[in-house]
């Protein structure tokens, strides 16, 4: 007998013994569980009692909240109102801190100045890191300490399974899952958290699915530049609260178009490289709870503000030495930093943006937080450096450099579907196991990137209107 | 074995009525699932409500609700209450 037919043989028997094994043990697991639960309901029966009242309230709230004409539009109400209130409330600490953390590094500068410390320290040390940090901390903590509260507050209420019991038939026609849309909510957060989200999802080809696509919904990293822009350019004429409430319009729609995109990408991959029928969906629908006030800001505020901001900062810092680095280096006349970007600006063209604004997103793979400083430090190197405390005067730089309302419309789709990044490419190799699939992670929101603003720009090009 | 013929399927019971379970017709890991969430033969279950686009449903099964997707109730046999 060869080897391969007593390996068959082997393999044979074993799949009859596992068949025969299955038979009874589905027979005696059935009674053992039935047993267990028999048990189990002797004792809750004396020990529980049934407080209706609490039961009426989650019945009453689901009758709008998962309701036919309530269900969608409330959904949409909430992420808008999430954004608004974290729109217009982070304005003034946003500007109190960069206004507090510039005149710190006016303080440095002199103290390096009068310590006679060579330029090039001076520079680095201030200009590139402590700038870049204090960038990334204005702007980035008073948003993540509005919104990852706002969050943990609806997560604590039990009405995120709710989100994933109202759009799981439309999960199921992409022949996904219906808790994808679970790890949706936390990519808002962070993508990479998002990744490892993912393995609450039971099939392991939706599961990848829901890996691939975790990146069409913006971070918080994404969330300023995207807040920013949309103040700049989509709403520069209105003021105060209206003006937030437009921002967080633009905000919502775009969000929008990335869940449109992440439905679009997931169908297409359930049809093509991931082939697969949609499986089995289990779903709690819990009742809803008085959140715990306490534990509700310890948690958003320990551990995520905290956590991302940690990140955010031990990126940026050295990001923005290096940055400092390549725009202050000269070959003959021209920084390396306009080199690079000279070279990427035909491409950059094409899909309606300049060579720093592509520079910057693929300077800004390590932590997307670090692509709006990186900009605006490429922009303003080759003259003095400004002080850019007000979107006013971001905008005016924004202008100098050729944007219009097309540069800014880009600029915000491709932060939406560009490639993630470099901590949620690590992610999702640890969670895939797999460099294929790493790979996948980063060429399918790349090429989708791309291919948008492409369109989008040659289009409107064409038509004569940007 | 008696042949019910009142026995449907989970997935054709209307909202607001109760049924006791039958067989369930799943295998692999959703029927762990399901049987860990206690739906076993001879268990109640109320039909909720369905999603806003008419699926996954909701049953009430022992005081927690859970929602199953039509193709998945459909292999659970139930005697209408």
């Amino acid at each position: 007998m060869s080897i391969t037919t007593e390996k068959d043989f082997l393999q044979e028997l074993n799949k009859e013994a596992e068949t025969i094994r299955l038979s009874y043990v589905t027979k005696l697991g059935d009674r053992i569980i039935a047993d267990i639960y028999k048990n189990a309901e002797q004792i809750s029966k004396n020990v529980i009692l049934n407080d209706t009242n609490k039961k009426n309230w989650t019945l009453k709230l689901d009758n709008y909240l998962t309701s036919k004409i309530f269900g969608y539009p409330f959904m949409l109400l909430v992420l808008g109102i999430i954004l608004w209130i974290t729109i217009s409330g982070a304005n003034l600490p946003s500007d109190m801190l960069a206004t507090a953390l510039f005149s710190l590094q006016e303080i440095l500068s002199r103290g390096f100045l009068d310590l006679g410390a060579p330029a090039w320290l001076h520079g680095i040390l201030v200009f590139g890191v402590f700038h870049s940090v204090a960038w990334v901390v204005s702007v980035m903590l008073p948003p993540m300490a509005i919104f990852f509260p706002l969050f943990t507050l609806l997560e604590d209420l039990g009405y995120l399974p709710r989100v994933a019991f109202n759009l799981d038939n439309l999960f199921k026609k992409a022949k996904t899952c219906g808790k994808q849309s679970l790890t949706m909510c936390m990519g808002f957060g962070c993508n990479a958290a998002g990744v490892v989200a993912c393995r609450i999802i039971d099939s392991p080809r939706e599961r990848l699915i829901a890996v691939l696509t975790n990146n069409f919904v913006p971070c918080n990293g994404r969330f300023p530049i995207l807040i920013a822009i949309g103040t700049i350019f989509g709403v520069g004429a209105l003021t105060g609260q209206l003006q937030a409430l437009a921002v967080a319009g633009i905000i919502t729609g775009v969000i929008l178009i990335g869940v449109f995109v992440t439905f679009a990408v997931s169908w297409i991959l359930s049809r093509s490289i991931l082939k697969g029928e949609a499986s089995s969906m289990v779903l709690e629908l819990p009742p809803y709870r008085r959140p715990k006030i306490a534990s509700v800001v310890y948690r958003s505020i320990i551990d995520r503000t905290i956590f991302v901001l940690k990140r955010a900062v031990s990126v940026a810092a050295p990001a923005g030495a290096i940055i400092w680095i390549v725009a202050n280096t000269y070959i003959g006349e021209i920084s390396i930093l306009n080199h690079l970007a000279g070279w990427l600006n035909p491409f950059a063209q094409a899909i309606g943006m300049d060579g720093y604004i592509l520079l910057a997103f693929i300077l800004g793979l390590p932590a997307n937080e670090i692509v709006f400083p990186i900009l605006i430090m490429s922009y303003i190197s080759s003259g003095t450096m400004i002080e850019l405390e007000s979107l006013a005067e971001l905008r005016l730089l924004f202008i100098d450099h050729g944007w219009t309302w097309l540069t800014a419309v880009n600029v915000m789709l491709f932060t939406l579907l560009h490639w993630p990044c470099g901590t949620t490419l690590l992610t999702t190799h640890k969670e895939t196991g797999s460099k294929k699939w790493t790979l996948a992670a980063f060429i399918i929101p790349t090429t989708v990137a791309f291919t948008v603003c492409f369109i989008l720009t040659q289009t409107v090009r064409l038509l004569g209107l940007g | 074995m008696t042949v019910d013929f009142n026995a449907i399927p989970l997935s054709q019971l209307s909202i607001g009525s109760s049924c006791r379970i039958g067989e369930i017709g799943l295998n692999g890991l959703l029927r762990r699932r399901i049987q860990d969430l206690g739906i076993t033969p001879g268990t109640t279950v109320e039909c909720l409500r369905r999603g806003p686009s008419g699926d996954p449903t909701a049953y009430v099964v022992r005081g927690t609700t859970i929602a199953l997707r039509k193709e998945d109730a459909y292999q659970i046999n139930v005697f209408p209450i």
